[in-house]
């Protein structure tokens, strides 16, 4: 019975966050210079614009949608900005343009969810379709790849610099952490944005402004997005527009639901999100150095995402009786 | 003022604003928006692009059509089951690159690879079935996972054996035929496609697995709660869908005979995207095997179309994009406002003029004058029954009646105070009558025609009827079946009052006042039952006339009672016993005396009778205001007339103070008294008739003496 209760205590955060205990242990001692401060400060850093992607989509699945068109927002605004800045525009314009332009098909998005009540997988996954086609044909004319400019100025150390030594991608990541976990934790929207996933009828109800509060969520993610493509693209000093056809949304999509956000919307915070970053970097980290194949390493972070969620579905059962209709 | 008046009429006639509503009705009107999608899409590129109609393009087409297609397929049957499966693509990828691997390097035949490769991405698919269903995961993450883990699979297998393969081809003539022929110049894929999309769709709607498949992906949880097995059916909806995509990357390896690493790579999404345009919900229980057709077509169309047009690189995603926010716009707004249009469509008012009613003030002379004859009603049964539309007596004094909740109670004598369920049928019976042999056969609305015999066993006459040819509501089920009669050679004559409208919605009939009912005529002797007359006003109260060769029966909204011959003579003719009626007839029943008792279950009002000649305003009041305050006839208050073969009206009872039994839907007469029901009260009444036949009784009257042998 002990034990019974021990696992009753137990949900997919924990069981992912010792997972990753475990793994780091396993690694520290198998690896070497697994442990290295240069190593854990990369680790970190590979998986910061996944983390920061991840709050985006955490601020979507709580209440209750999805967003597919993370990385195409990402990856066409800031390439689009880019290639302004190579046309001769000054970089504060080019990149309030490219924010805007994030923020403008987000909004869109939102509407198409929130107003003319599109499915969120469909609204988003047209989006991203959408907007990887219009940037290809209209904005960014000839080539894949926009490299970075030489005129970005102080922008370029938010991919390149470093504060005290922590490369400045994980300090914006986790800057960005802090501020979306205050904004869901003590502000009244981010209260509404957990009401709404919980139980959107009853929110509407009660008389919160419901739609409004849905496009918010999209806009926000694009804003995200934007700063994820800002600190992508002046890391690598490039920015590749065909990382949309990637598997990169399926990954962010990984990072969140691993920490236990719940897809059903009203479920999760920050906390899961870097949980479920924390264990994508030790694995991958882990299973470069040791020179796994890539296709090798998706098969093992898919496993144990597998894993996850079976756990998951034992600890807390869903049945026919409890799983919600339409709910996939 | 006349003239306007004709007009109206003959708008009315002539123009079928009813069938509107019946198209929206339909259930494959639900098709019309990715139908007319798919006409503009043919429309563009078929104008866009040169020889799109040529028979090598269309050959090119259908033979890819014949690959994606049975993908989407595959997309649509979990989605129906409220999942998805975002495992297509990859599985695709597997089929094609084991059917290349099985052929080439391992040497094995067609006969024998195609299956094995169908069993393999079959077996994914139970992978995804058994993850999905059985520990019940979320389905687009699971199937996310074996999207990544069985694309990194065929990646490695890729790795290993892509040169090995490339160095061998393999050679057959039933292979070329799949790869390059067809019968009668169809591509074989095509062929493949149409054999698959028939035997699916028969499945999917005509048997007991597809309706499985369709009620569990309607509600999960009642689907559950009446016991199928949600777990099983969800876990084989997955492996149709592995198999065929084996079958699609069999079909494709046919085509291409090549693999690489971008096979079948983004086809979840399309698959996706054509499932969706065609119009199946995600979430499950709508869809269909043609949606996905349609589906697939547009999306092929589309994808080839823009590669055709040699747009720049980022052209043909956004169109795909666009046309996929649009058309599940439409689809989400048609899905969420189509009942609402059905709503305010549906109800369709025609022009009907009836002539001046018969005055009924007591002072008036007439027949109808009104007064006070049922003030003494004996009540019987009092709250024990609820909505006795009919009564019946058998010879041993017995008193049945039906009840709203389906059962038929039977009153004993002779006070009539004991009362039994005699048996439950279900659904709402009403007209009763006793056939040679006294089984007593109900007509019970919402299911038809039943039999009670003397044992108590109901079965059923019949519950339906021929269609009509250019009915388009399916007029073949009886909806509202309300009374019947048995003629002499044993044809069973009853009415169905519409067949536009269920039980409970026979006041909005009235507000239509169309020829929405019929007279249908069941032969217990071929058991074949035919519709003998059409187009009647809510018809009602069949009765049998005392000489066996008509019947009588009302046309309760055109407040009139009309003759049928059913043999004799006359046979097949209708005329006219009774009109000017100043309330809406509902029962006809025989008399002891060669007359006949009718039922007016309600009186017509000066307002309805104006509103009757305004079709409009019916109109505008079922499309504007809610239900309960449309104008509807009143069926508070009624009486009982008795008239006679020539028509005449001899007498009618009242009650005027409304006390004790004021609505009246039919009546019994039985050894000197007349026993009522009616359909809204909870009591049967009864009261003793003076100067009347006291030892004549109905089934006597119809079958002779007390043993059914007719008297000489």
């Amino acid at each position: 019975m002990r034990s019974l209760g021990f696992m009753r205590h137990l949900n997919q955060e924990k069981i992912v966050l010792l997972l990753t205990a475990l793994l780091f242990v396993v690694f520290s001692l198998t690896l070497n210079n697994f442990l290295a401060g240069d190593n854990i400060l990369s680790l970190m850093r590979s998986v910061a614009v996944l983390g920061i992607l991840g709050l985006g989509m955490l601020v979507v699945v709580l209440g209750r949608g999805i967003d597919l068109s993370l990385v195409a927002v990402m990856a066409i605004s800031v390439a689009w900005s880019m290639q302004l800045i190579h046309e001769g525009l000054p970089v504060s314009v080019a990149l309030t343009i490219g924010l805007l332009f994030a923020l403008g098909i987000a909004l869109c998005t939102g509407i198409l969810v929130a107003y003319a009540e599109i499915p969120p997988l469909f609204a988003t996954l047209a989006m991203a379709t959408f907007v990887y086609g219009f940037g290809r044909a209209h904005l960014i004319v000839g080539t894949d790849v926009v490299y970075m400019p030489k005129t970005m100025g102080w922008v370029v150390s938010l991919g390149q610099g470093k504060l005290l030594g922590v490369p400045m991608p994980i300090v914006v990541a986790a800057g960005m952490a802090l501020v979306v976990f205050l904004f869901l934790r003590f502000t009244k929207i981010g209260s509404f944005i957990y009401a709404i996933g919980d139980n959107l009828a009853a929110s509407r109800i009660s008389g919160i402004a419901v739609r409004p509060m849905l496009v918010l969520q999209y806009v926000l993610s694009g804003g995200i997005a934007f700063v994820a493509g800002i600190i992508t693209a002046t890391s690598v000093e490039a920015m590749n527009t065909r990382i949309v056809n990637s598997n990169m949304i399926y990954d962010v999509i990984l990072v969140v639901v691993l920490g236990g956000v719940g897809l059903s919307g009203g479920r999760g915070n920050v906390r899961n999100v870097i949980v479920g970053t924390l264990l994508i970097g030790v694995l991958m980290n882990g299973m470069t150095i040791m020179d796994v194949q890539y296709t090798v390493q998706n098969v093992i972070k898919s496993l144990i995402l597998l894993l996850a969620i079976v756990v998951d579905s034992i600890v807390n059962p869903r049945d026919e009786q409890t799983g919600q209709q339409g709910d996939i | 003022m006349a003239s306007a008046s004709n007009l109206t009429k003959l708008r009315y006639r002539f123009i079928p604003d009813h069938v509107i509503g019946e198209i929206l009705s339909k259930k494959w009107i639900d098709n019309a928006i990715p139908f007319l999608v798919l006409l503009c899409v043919i429309a563009v590129f078929g104008t866009l692009i040169p020889n799109f109609f040529s028979a090598s393009n269309l050959s090119i087409t259908s033979r890819q059509l014949g690959e994606f297609a049975l993908v989407g397929i595959a997309m649509m049957v979990v989605i129906v089951v409220g999942g998805i499966d975002l495992s297509v693509g990859s599985n695709f990828a597997l089929g094609n690159f084991m059917t290349l691997a099985l052929l080439n390097l391992a040497g094995w035949s067609v006969w024998a690879a195609v299956p094995a490769v169908i069993l393999i991405c079959g077996s994914v698919g139970l992978l995804n079935g058994v993850l999905v269903g059985y520990l019940r995961l979320r389905a687009f993450l699971t199937t996310l996972v074996t999207l990544i883990i069985v694309r990194a699979i065929v990646d490695m297998l890729l790795l290993k054996y892509a040169q090995a393969m490339s160095m061998s081809f393999y050679q057959s003539d039933l292979w070329d035929l799949m790869g390059l022929g067809g019968f009668f110049g169809i591509p074989f894929s095509f062929c493949v496609l149409v054999v698959v999309a028939i035997v699916g769709h028969v499945l999917l709607t005509r048997s007991r697995p597809g309706w499985r498949l369709m009620a569990i992906g309607g509600s999960r949880r009642s689907a559950h709660n009446i016991g199928l097995s949600v777990r099983g059916t969800v876990c084989a909806a997955y492996t149709i869908s592995g198999m065929l995509c084996g079958l699609a990357g069999v079909l494709y390896a046919a085509r291409l005979s090549g693999a690489g690493t971008d096979t079948g790579m983004g086809l979840e999404i399309s698959a996706l995207t054509a499932a969706v345009l065609g119009g199946n919900s995600l979430g499950g229980g709508r869809g269909s095997i043609v949606k996905a057709l349609i589906g697939a077509v547009i999306v092929l169309i589309m994808t080839n179309g823009v590669l055709r047009l040699g747009l720049n690189s980022g052209s043909g995603p956004m169109v795909l994009g666009l046309t996929l926010i649009f058309a599940v716009f439409v689809d989400v707004r048609w899905l969420k406002n189509r009942d609402k249009l059905l709503n305010k469509v549906y109800v369709s008012p025609t022009y009907i003029e009836l002539p001046e009613p018969v005055a009924t003030s007591a002072s008036s002379g007439t027949a109808f004058a009104l007064n006070d004859r049922l003030k003494h009603v004996e009540i019987i049964g009092l709250a024990a029954v609820e909505s006795p539309e009919d009564v019946i007596l058998d010879e041993d004094d017995y008193l049945y009646c039906g009840t709203r909740h389906g059962d038929i109670v039977r009153f004993a004598p002779p006070d009539y105070t004991s009362h039994e369920v005699y048996a439950h049928i279900g659904g709402s019976p009403l007209g009763m009558s006793w056939d040679r042999d006294k089984n007593l056969v109900v007509c019970v609305g919402g299911m038809g025609l039943y039999k009670i015999d003397r044992n108590r066993n109901v079965t059923k006459v019949t519950d339906e009827t021929n269609r009509s040819k250019l009915s388009i509501v399916d007029d073949s089920r009886l909806r509202l079946a309300d009374d019947l009669d048995i003629a002499p050679d044993g044809r069973i004559f009853f009415s169905e009052a519409t067949i536009r409208y269920e039980m409970h919605d026979w006041p909005v009939d009235a507000l239509e006042s169309r020829g929405n009912g019929r007279i249908i005529c069941h032969d217990p002797k071929t058991g074949k039952t035919h519709t003998a007359l059409r187009n009647l006003i809510f018809p009602n109260g069949v009765c049998t006339a005392h000489d066996g060769q008509s019947i009588l029966f009302a046309e309760s909204w055109a407040c009139r009672i009309n003759r049928y011959y059913i043999s004799g003579p006359k046979a097949g003719t209708l005329e006219r016993v009774l009109d000017r009626l100043p309330g809406y007839p509902d029962n006809i029943n025989r008399a002891s005396d060669g007359t006949y008792w009718a039922a007016i279950m309600g009186m017509r009002s000066p307002a309805l009778d104006v509103a009757l000649r305004m079709p409009g305003f019916r109109k505008r009041m079922a499309r504007r205001i809610a239900p309960d305050q449309w104008l509807y006839p009143n069926l508070n208050i009624g009486c009982v007339i008795r008239f006679n073969d020539k028509g005449e009206v001899l007498e009618s009872l009242w009650d005027q103070g409304a006390e004790n039994h004021p609505m009246i839907t039919s009546m019994r007469e039985h050894k000197g008294y007349l026993y009522l029901g009616g359909i809204t009260n909870n009591r049967i009444g009864r009261i003793r008739l003076e100067g009347r036949n006291e030892a004549w009784s109905g089934y006597s009257n119809y079958w002779g003496g007390r043993d059914g042998e007719r008297a000489a």
